[in-house]
């Protein structure tokens, strides 16, 4: 399925003084099978933006299109042929911290209330709850003993992926992820980003996640999406964002600290590739260098430091 | 104890719910001291005890076993607490539910006012937090509308008006955006160096620890590792093991040194890896 917006505009209180203009005439279009990021200082707009994918908010103006489909058709267009309550099966929002909208007692009746609102007989909702385990890397083996523990003697990690297990048992087509990694120990981090890519590879999920953590979209996702003060200013192949660390910093944004020492050793005059987004893409291309004996530019010093990234 | 030792634990444990069916040993036979001027990062995964520990240094939670002093009181005292509270200040990891005025200013005024201290006393203590954390043009602000890099340094300059020794951040940089974990990073860094504040900073952030003088590592409640950074980060297999990592620098450093190329553990950030490389 896609998601496209076609000059969105949302404005907060509008027409009273404490109007806030949070998202800004953005034009986007996200295809099936993509994996997107989106990034931006605090209060550039990021939540405000995804609440529209999926009908949660109505634009101020402009459009939203699901698989060409309006949302919220003019008069003037006609009756609405999309179905809200469709369409937000379809995409499904994990907002920051959901484990803290956990509330069964139980693992199982947790991830059932989607699935049994929808009227499901009891045994599709079981299979769908299995299945949903299975796919946020719980083996079936496991899932009834899980099931029957309350969530909230799951640790901080395992509460996330039962809190995504609720909204994939809805069968969404698309996942969209608000900062789905916040708070979560290096291990559990790895984890979850683990889940979240074998959910793109294996079942074919769309995934647009909203993060602050470059290191976390230098590894999930292939094109980036950076929004500042409601707009939308850069829209590319996450290789090609990264290779900009100045610009980014600019935003208050951070490249990865890998591209960030590339940039640096660049900035020294060594003749390395910064086009670099991982340790072991990094690793290689330093040991190259360093068995080419170390080649920097000719009249290169330290004078380049302007570009280095410092905490 | 000798006089520099601000912050000593004893064979703390903690236990939630003791006796009860749901009991849970957070903390045990946990040995630490903090000395005066010392920063310290504390790292372990989640559920490791790191907000218990934290919690403990301020006498929000009381020792179950063992025991903890600040500047040699007992915090199992009650008649202790507020002076434990005066000398050792709490930033948490919500910027937005720990300011409670209107106004930054009477935010910031909000814990002197408290211990009764004078009106211009207060003036002095309010201006002079704010001008720590670079804040002072905000003084009249209205807290909701900074942003959340600038909530944290008002929590933390609220913190500092109660002029206490050591600033304990309880994962004060896991909600913020690039540019607000570095304007807190640079705050509480430059209150250690300058002021010679003590801090006390937790976080699973390795590249935050790695800016300490010294890491601990909590696991299941237990301390498993203390030390200077590069000691603690030399030890990759073993954070791993206990589901942390490296920063990502330090990633590099070990790939490079199966390549080879030996690098010594004293780099591990960005700069450092810099001047090593490309002197």
């Amino acid at each position: 399925m896609s998601i496209e917006t076609v000059d969105l505009t949302h404005v907060y209180m509008p027409g009273t003084e404490r109007a806030v203009v949070a998202v800004d005439r953005v034009s986007l279009r996200i295809d099936d099978g993509e994996t997107v990021g989106i990034m931006g200082p605090t209060g550039s707009g990021k939540s405000t933006l995804i609440q529209h994918f999926n009908g949660l908010l109505r634009p101020t103006s402009g459009r939203v299109l699901i698989d060409g489909e309006d949302l919220w058709p003019r008069e003037k267009d006609g009756p609405r042929t999309a179905d809200l309550h469709k369409v937000r099966r379809k995409v499904g929002l994990i907002f920051q911290f959901p484990e803290h909208q956990l509330f069964e007692e139980s693992v199982y009746d947790d991830i059932a209330f989607g699935p049994r609102n929808l009227g499901l007989p009891e045994e599709e909702v079981r299979r769908r709850v299995t299945v949903a385990l299975r796919m946020v890397g719980v083996p079936e083996d496991e899932a009834e003993a899980l099931g029957r523990r309350s969530p909230f003697s799951l640790s901080g990690g395992q509460m996330r992926r039962v809190a995504i297990a609720g909204v994939l048992a809805m069968r969404p087509a698309t996942l969209v992820l608000d900062e789905p990694t916040a708070g979560l120990d290096p291990r559990g981090r790895l984890e979850l980003l683990e889940t979240l890519s074998r959910l793109h590879r294996r079942w074919g999920l769309t995934l647009v996640v909203v993060s602050h953590n470059m290191e976390d979209l230098a590894a999930l996702v292939d094109r980036v999406i950076i929004l500042d003060q409601g707009r939308l200013i850069l829209d590319g192949p996450t290789r090609e964002v990264f290779r900009d660390p100045e610009s980014l910093r600019r935003l208050g944004l951070d490249a990865p600290p890998v591209v960030a020492l590339m940039h640096a050793l660049a900035a020294r005059g060594a003749q390395v590739d910064v086009s670099r987004l991982s340790p072991r893409e990094a690793a290689e291309e330093i040991d190259q260098w360093i068995r080419a004996g170390r080649p920097r530019r000719a009249g290169s010093g330290r004078e380049g430091d302007a570009g280095l990234v410092h905490v | 104890m000798p006089p520099d030792d601000l912050i000593v634990t004893s064979g703390l444990g903690h236990r939630y719910g003791a006796g009860t069916e749901q009991e849970v040993t957070a903390l045990e036979g946990v040995d630490l001291r903090i000395a005066q001027g010392e920063f310290v990062a504390v790292i372990g995964p989640n559920g490791s005890g790191k907000s218990t520990l934290a919690r403990h240094l301020n006498a929000l939670l009381l020792p179950t076993e063992g025991r903890v002093t600040v500047n040699g009181l007992d915090t199992r005292d009650p008649d202790h607490h507020w002076s434990i509270r005066q000398t050792v200040g709490m930033v948490f990891q919500n910027p937005d539910n720990q300011i409670v005025a209107t106004v930054v200013e009477e935010d910031v005024a909000f814990g002197p006012e408290n211990l009764a201290v004078p009106p211009e006393e207060i003036r002095r203590r309010v201006d002079e937090a704010l001008a720590l954390v670079r804040m002072q043009d905000y003084a009249r602000h209205a807290p909701h509308l900074l942003s959340g890099g600038q909530k944290q340094r008002v929590a933390i300059a609220g913190a500092l008006a109660m002029r206490p020794a050591c600033l304990v951040l309880d994962e004060a940089t896991a909600m913020l955006d690039p540019r607000g974990r570095r304007e807190v990073l640079q705050t509480v860094r430059r209150l250690n160096r300058d002021e010679g504040l003590t801090v006390v900073l937790i976080t699973h952030f390795m590249e935050e620890a790695a800016l300490a003088d010294r890491v601990v590592v909590l696991d299941r409640g237990h301390l498993v590792m203390d030390g200077r950074p590069e000691e603690v980060f030399s030890e990759v297999d073993f954070l791993e093991g206990i589901g942390l990592g490296v920063p990502q620098i330090v990633g590099v450093r070990r790939l490079l040194e199966e390549a080879g190329h030996p690098i010594p553990p004293s780099v591990l950030t960005l700069e450092a890896m810099v001047d090593f490389l490309c002197p």
